[in-house]
């Protein structure tokens, strides 16, 4: 349903970017003191689990490069499609808990595996065992099975 | 640098571990983002707008629902323009009804019609050494598409 009302783009032409921070020793605050150092005017929102950053997609890119070497293992950065606050999205205008964050709460854990990862991952070769099929097939239902629950209906 | 289509398309693990390795994720936020900073459109909150479903029927039939012919609008494009894929087999988060649970069955399908790009099925680790397993795997994939620069 189209709604003639609804406010202009904000931000256009600009990339948003989520930084998650799950590290022992550094907290969201002391990245975001970090980022506003070197921020250039980008725009920077703290969060409980990091930040957001707003502004043009190179001077964003920058921002995390430098962000990411305060603790390359416990950084995670994903691509973000609304600015925050956006009035469209943001839960001070829609009330409500703001649906999204399920993923992100899922993920958050297992950052300390990937975290684990990356740090062996950086420090030596890893030999990668292909995940067989009988690893990616676990917990789904076995052909046998399925074919004695048809055979079973029929009777 | 690749074009390397994540699904879940919005894990926050996969964009990163992509992008670490100087690959371009492509996720459902560049698909959103597309969207909701085009002026022309004005149909909030996401600027869906009735166009899409018809945009949709080129991954999917006129049968299946609205609701996935118009999740279609934003992944298709983006499986046609991949050069890379990774799955993740076991994604919990990615449950849903019958527009999100029909179109993650879908968006899998076509990935792996796509015979013509390299693939990766992978799980999510549940232990530091599946965590190992999970980062190695991914980087030797991406390492092997070559052109990545360290982000």
């Amino acid at each position: 349903m189209t709604n003639k009302m609804a406010p202009p783009p904000l931000y256009s032409g600009t990339v948003t970017k989520y930084v998650f921070i799950d590290s022992p020793n550094v907290n969201p605050q002391t990245l975001a003191i970090r980022a506003y150092e070197i921020s250039k005017g980008i725009m920077i929102k703290e969060t409980c689990f990091g930040l957001q950053v707003t502004g043009k997609p190179d001077e964003v890119k920058e921002l995390i490069r430098e962000l990411r070497k305060v603790d390359p293992a416990h950084i995670f950065v994903k691509d973000r499609g609304f600015p925050p606050g956006d009035p469209r999205r943001c839960r001070a205008n829609l009330g409500g808990a703001r649906p999204g964050y399920y993923g992100h709460e899922f993920e958050s854990r297992i950052l300390r595996y990937i975290s684990r990862g990356l740090e062996e991952t950086a420090s030596r070769t890893v030999t990668v065992n292909k995940f067989e099929k009988t690893k990616m097939d676990e917990g789904k239902l076995p052909l046998e099975k399925l074919l004695e629950i048809i055979e079973n209906e029929e009777d | 640098m690749a074009k390397v289509f994540i699904y879940p398309a919005t894990s926050l693990v996969l964009s990163d571990l992509v992008e670490r390795w100087g690959h371009e994720p492509l996720g459902a936020a560049l698909a959103i983002r597309e969207r909701i900073q085009t002026a022309s459109l004005d149909s909030p909150p996401l600027q869906m707008t009735p166009e899409e479903p018809k945009k949709g029927l080129k991954w999917a039939a006129v049968e299946v629902p609205a609701g996935v012919r118009g999740r279609m609008a934003l992944y298709g494009p983006m499986i046609e323009e991949a050069d890379a894929a990774i799955i993740i087999n076991d994604a919990d988060l990615a449950f849903g009804c019958m527009g999100c649970s029909r179109t993650n069955e879908l968006v899998m399908y076509l990935l792996r019609k796509r015979t013509d790009i390299p693939l990766l099925d992978i799980k999510y680790p549940s232990s530091e050494e599946e965590g190992i397993a999970f980062v190695a795997s991914i980087k030797e994939f991406l390492a092997a598409l070559g052109g990545g620069e360290d982000a």
